[in-house]
C-alpha cells in the first residue's frame, strides 16, 4: 500500500520536481528520520525539496487532494522533535529556498527564502554594519524558516527580541495551498495580528516560504563582565538587580558548577571550576553608554555578593568568556553518552528554589544535570546525563525531564522557553492547559487547516493523548499540582 | 516579593464570576454584546449597537514584582493609575499607550492595540504582552501565554488579542513586560522642509545606534526625542546637533494623547501606515508624520478615501478611516479575501455566536 502510494505520488511530484527534489529511496530516506531529538526517530513516506514558491504551493495542493501530511522541515535542529516525519506523510524540506531576495539596506531590511541558515543572514549584511539579532546557539545550523516555526531565542534576545520582534513580514502557504501575506513592515497591524500568531506556530498553521528581517546596527561596542559566585541563588539574586537597576544587558547567561567543569576542560576559557555558579554579562551600544553602565554591573555584581569579577580587556577575551558558553552543550556531550535537553522558563525570582529541587530530583533519579541558564529571562537549559545503551535510561531521563518540566509550571513558568512542544512535551502541554484551552488551539488550528494535514500530531495533546498522560501521572485520585494557578 | 502599594492605590475588585454568568446567559441565546472599558476609544471602530458589558470595575494588580519587569493586572485597571504605580518603581510601559480620558483601562488599551510615539523604536503592545485570561464566546474562562517572557507553549493567543477589539473575548487579566525608565531625555529640533527630506534624515540617522525614542514632521520642522543615560544621550546630541535642544518638550505627550494642534477636531484625518522608507507615496495634502516616517497623518476628504487606499496598497500600506468620517466611512483597510476568511473563521473558533462587539472591526465579523 505505502509502496504504491510512493511511487505513484513520486510520480506527480517529478512532474514538476526535479528528479532529485524528490526522494524516495529508503537509504536516502534515512537522513530525514530525525532532527535534533534523536531518540524519536520514523522514516517519512518521501521527501521532496521544492525550489520556488509555486511548488510549494503545487506539492501542498496535492498532498491536501489526498490528504496525506506535511512535515515541513528547515535544517533539521528542532530539539523538540517538531520536524519529526509522519510515517503516511512527506517532508517539505525547503533548505533548497536559501536564496537571499533582496537587501534594502535603507530600510534596514532583507527578504530571505526559509531555508536560508541564521548566521548567512548576519553574514551577508556585516559589510553594512548591519545584523540579524536572534541568535540561537544552533545559528550556524538552523534555517530562518524554523527559527520562525519555532519562534527561536539566542543569548541576546533579553534585549532585542526573539524572533517575533525582529520579524517584519512572512509570507505562507496554507493547507489549501493559498499564499498569505502577513506583513508589518508598516509598524501598525490592522484586522487580527495573523503574524504573532503564525511565528511560534511550529509548521501547523502553514508552510513559511518568505520571510523579511528586521536588520539592526552593530553596535559600536560591546563589554563583558565575568562574575563569579559561590552560591547559584546569589547569582541569580545579582540578575534581578541588574535589571531592576534600569540596565538591560545584551544579553545575560548563568552557569552552574557541573556546566562550568564541563565547558572549562573542554575550551579553557579560564572558568573557576571550583565556583558554585558564574554569570556571563555583555552590555552594548555606544562607547559613552557602555561605559557607564560597566562600573555600575561591576558594583551590583559585587554588592550581590560575587566573589570575583572580571572585564574582558579586550575582544579576544570578550570571546573567550563566551567561548565556554556557547560549547556548553558539546562540552557537556563529552562527560557523557548522551544528554538530554530540558527549556523550561521561571520567573527569575523562582531560580533558587527551582534549582535546588532539580539537584534533588537528579538524585532522586540518580542522573547527573548540568545547568545552563538564559538568566535574563528565565529560561533554564537542564542538561541531563544518561547512557542511551542503558536499558530504560531514555525513559528514566525523560520521566525525569518532565518532573523538572512540571516544576517549572508549579513557579508560574512553562514548559517550553523557546525549543517548542514538538512530539517531545505533548504530555506535559495536558499540565499546562486545560481540556478547553487545548481545545481552543485545536479550533485555531482548524481556522488554518480544517483537514488536519499541516504536521499533524505535534505541539497540540488530543484529549485521549492527555487522558493517557494524565492517568500515568495520578497519584491517589489527584492531578500532579492541583495547586496550580495556570495563568 | 510581596505587593507594595503605597500612594496610587488600584480598587482590588474581582467580578469574574460576575462577568461570566452574563455571557452565559446572552451566549446561550445569542445575545450581541458590547464590551466597554474607560469609553475613551468607542471611536476607534464602527459603533456597535448592543447590550452593553462594563469591564472597568473589574480591577486589580494580581502580581507585580519590580525585580522581574512583569506585571499582571484585570483588565479594568485605569491606565493612569498603572502608570504611577509603575513610576514609583522606576519602570514603564514601553509602547507609551494613549489614554484619550482619565478612565482608559488596560483591558481597553490592549484591545485597541493603539501605541504612541515609542512604536517605531522600541515596539508595540504586541511586543510587550506576555499572557492574558479570557472570557470567551462560550462564557468559559481561559488562560493563554503566561508571566514570562519566553514561553513558546500553545499557539501565542496573547498577542492575538491585541488590536481584536474586543472581538474574540473579554480580556480579564493581562500580563506585560514592563522597561525600566530612562535616566534621561532630551528633543533635538532641525529644519527639514519637505516630508522627503525628514523620511531621509531619520532613516539615515536610524542606521546608527543613537537612542532616538520618537520622531515627528510637521510644518517644515523634524523633532527627534532621545532616551537613554545622561552620557549616551550627551554624546549622541553632540553628534545629531540639531538648531535646538529642548528639555521636557510637551510635543510627545500631546502627539501620544492626540492634543497636538495637528489633530484639531473638525479634521478628517486618514492614518497611514507605510514601510518607514516609503518616499514615493508623500501626498501634497497637509500631513503629519511620526514612526520615523511609517505612520502619516494625512488631511483627507471621505470621498477621496477609497482613491487614497488603492494608492497606499500599492506601497504596502493601508489606511485607517481615523477621525472626521461619517458612519458610511469604512473604518479599517480591508484585508485580502484570504486573510478575511481565517478572520472568519478565528473569529468563530472563539466566539461561536458571534455575540461579541459584532461589525466593530469590519462588517459581517
Ligand atoms: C546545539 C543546539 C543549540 C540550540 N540552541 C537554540 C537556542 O539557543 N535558541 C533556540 O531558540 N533554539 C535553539 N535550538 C533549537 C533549534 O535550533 C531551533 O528550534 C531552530 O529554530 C530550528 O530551526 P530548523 O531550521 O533546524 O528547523 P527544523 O528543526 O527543521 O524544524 C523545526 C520546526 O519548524 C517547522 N518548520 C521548519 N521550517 C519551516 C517552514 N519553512 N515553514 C513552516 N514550518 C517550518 C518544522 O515543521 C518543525 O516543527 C538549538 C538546537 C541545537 C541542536
Amino acid at each position: 500500500m505505502i509502496t504504491s502510494t510512493r511511487q505513484q505520488l513520486a510520480g506527480l511530484f517529478r512532474t514538476f520536481l526535479e528528479y532529485e527534489s524528490v526522494v524516495d529511496q529508503s537509504t536516502s530516506l534515512a537522513a530525514y528520520e530525525c532532527d535534533g531529538l534523536s531518540a524519536y526517530r520514523q522514516t517519512p513516506l518521501m521527501v521532496v525539496l521544492p525550489k520556488t514558491i509555486e511548488e510549494v504551493q503545487k506539492i501542498v495542493i496535492i498532498c491536501a487532494d489526498r490528504n496525506i501530511p506535511i512535515v515541513s522541515r528547515g535544517a533539521g535542529t528542532s530539539l523538540s522533535g517538531g520536524a519529526l516525519p509522519h510515517a503516511e506523510g512527506i517532508v517539505l524540506s525547503l533548505s533548497k529556498m536559501n536564496r537571499i531576495l533582496n537587501i534594502d539596506d535603507n530600510a534596514q531590511s532583507i527578504t530571505v527564502e526559509p531555508g536560508i541558515r541564521n548566521l548567512a543572514v548576519s553574514e551577508a549584511v556585516k559589510h553594512l554594519g548591519l545584523y540579524y539579532a536572534p541568535d540561537p546557539s544552533s545559528q550556524i545550523a538552523c534555517s530562518i524558516g524554523g527559527n520562525v516555526a519555532e519562534n527561536a531565542g539566542g543569548v541576546h534576545c533579553l534585549k532585542y527580541g526573539l524572533t517575533l520582534h525582529n520579524v517584519l513580514s512572512v509570507t505562507i502557504v496554507t493547507a489549501s495551498g493559498e499564499l498569505l501575506v502577513l506583513d508589518q513592515q508598516s509598524l501598525q497591524s490592522q484586522g487580527y495580528d495573523l503574524l504573532a500568531l503564525v511565528i511560534g506556530s511550529e509548521g501547523m498553521l502553514g508552510i513559511v516560504v518568505e520571510v523579511i528581517l528586521k536588520l539592526l546596527p552593530i553596535p559600536q561596542c560591546a563589554r563583558v563582565i565575568l562574575a563569579v559566585f559561590d552560591d547559584v541563588e546569589k547569582a541569580g539574586n545579582s540578575v534581578a538587580s541588574i535589571i531592576s537597576g534600569g540596565i538591560i544587558p545584551a544579553g545575560i547567561e548563568m552557569m552552574d558548577n557541573p556546566a562550568i567543569r564541563a565547558a572549562e576542560s573542554f575550551v579553557n576559557a579560564g572558568y573557576p571550576i571550583d565556583s558554585a555558579a558564574i554569570l556571563i554579562c555583555e552590555l552594548d551600544g555606544t562607547e559613552a553608554e557602555v561605559e557607564s553602565q560597566i562600573s555600575k554591573v561591576d558594583r551590583i555584581l559585587k554588592d550581590s555578593g560575587a566573589i570575583d569579577t572580571r572585564l574582558a580587556k579586550d575582544d579576544a577575551e570578550r570571546h573567550l568568556f563566551w567561548s565556554g558558553r556557547k560549547a556548553a552543550f558539546p562540552a557537556v556531550g563529552r562527560l557523557s553518552p548522551d544528554y538530554y535537553c530540558i527549556d523550561g522558563t521561571i520567573p527569575r525570582k523562582a531560580l533558587g528554589a527551582v534549582l535546588t529541587e532539580i539537584n534533588r530530583l537528579s538524585e532522586e533519579y540518580e542522573l547527573r544535570i548540568a545547568n545552563v541558564f538564559h538568566a535574563g529571562d528565565g529560561n533554564l537549559h537542564p542538561l541531563i546525563l544518561y547512557d542511551a545503551n542503558d536499558e530504560g535510561a531514555f525513559a528514566k531521563t525523560e520521566a525525569l525531564g518532565s518532573r523538572i518540566l512540571q516544576l517549572c509550571i508549579h513557579h508560574g513558568g512553562t514548559i517550553t522557553g523557546e525549543h517548542g512542544v514538538g512530539v517531545e512535551k505533548l504530555g506535559e502541554m495536558c499540565v499546562q492547559f486545560s481540556d478547553i484551552e487545548r481545545h481552543q488551539f485545536h479550533a485555531i488550528r482548524s481556522a488554518f487547516d480544517p483537514t488536519n494535514i499541516m504536521n499533524p500530531g505535534k505541539a497540540i495533546p488530543t484529549l485521549a493523548r492527555c487522558a493517557e498522560f494524565n492517568a500515568m501521572h495520578v497519584h491517589n485520585g489527584e492531578l500532579p499540582h492541583p495547586e496550580l494557578d495556570r495563568f | 516579593m510581596a505587593i507594595q502599594i503605597q500612594e496610587v492605590s488600584i480598587p482590588q475588585v474581582n467580578l469574574e464570576e460576575d462577568l461570566q454568568s452574563q455571557i452565559e446567559a446572552v451566549s446561550a441565546n445569542g445575545t450581541p454584546v458590547k464590551i466597554t472599558g474607560g469609553n475613551t476609544k468607542s471611536f476607534y471602530g464602527h459603533v456597535v449597537n448592543a447590550l452593553e458589558i462594563n469591564v472597568s470595575g473589574h480591577s486589580g494588580i494580581i502580581d507585580y514584582d519590580p525585580a522581574e519587569l512583569v506585571i499582571t493586572l484585570r483588565a479594568g485597571c485605569k491606565l493612569k493609575d498603572v502608570e504611577l504605580l509603575l513610576a514609583e518603581k522606576g519602570q514603564m510601559l514601553g509602547f507609551e499607550p494613549p489614554c484619550f480620558g482619565e478612565e482608559a483601562t488596560i483591558g481597553g488599551i490592549v484591545a485597541s492595540g493603539l501605541t504612541g510615539p515609542r512604536r517605531a523604536f522600541s515596539g508595540a503592545i504586541r511586543d510587550f504582552i506576555l499572557g492574558v485570561k479570557l472570557l470567551n464566546g462560550r462564557g468559559e474562562i481561559v488562560n493563554f501565554g503566561g508571566r514570562v517572557i519566553k514561553n513558546v507553549a500553545g499557539f501565542d493567543v496573547s498577542r492575538l488579542m491585541v488590536g481584536a477589539l474586543g472581538t474574540l473575548g473579554i480580556l480579564l487579566e493581562v500580563s506585560i513586560r514592563v522597561i525600566p525608565k530612562f535616566e534621561a531625555e532630551t528633543t533635538l529640533s532641525f529644519e527639514h522642509a519637505d516630508a522627503q527630506t525628514h523620511i531621509d534624515w531619520i532613516n539615515q540617522k536610524r542606521r546608527f545606534p543613537y537612542p532616538i525614542s520618537a520622531s515627528v514632521w510637521y510644518q517644515g520642522r523634524t523633532k527627534i526625542r532621545l532616551s537613554g543615560s545622561q552620557q549616551g544621550l550627551y554624546s549622541a546630541c553632540e553628534d545629531l546637533g540639531g538648531d535646538n535642544k529642548i528639555d521636557n518638550d510637551d510635543t510627545w505627550s500631546k502627539l501620544k494623547e492626540q492634543t497636538h494642534p495637528f489633530f484639531g477636531p473638525v479634521k478628517s484625518l486618514a492614518r497611514v501606515s507605510v514601510p518607514s522608507v516609503e518616499v514615493n507615496f508623500l501626498p501634497a495634502e497637509p500631513q503629519l508624520i511620526e514612526w520615523g516616517g511609517a505612520q502619516r497623518w494625512i488631511e483627507t476628504p471621505q470621498e477621496n478615501l477609497g482613491q487614497l487606499r488603492q494608492q497606499v496598497e500599492s506601497h504596502r500600506g493601508t489606511v485607517c478611516a481615523y477621525q472626521g468620517y461619517d458612519g458610511h466611512a469604512e473604518i479599517f483597510h480591508r484585508p485580502t479575501d484570504g486573510i478575511l476568511a481565517l478572520h472568519r473563521n478565528l473569529k468563530s473558533s472563539f466566539d461561536p455566536a458571534g455575540i461579541f462587539n459584532p461589525g466593530r472591526m469590519y462588517a459581517g465579523l
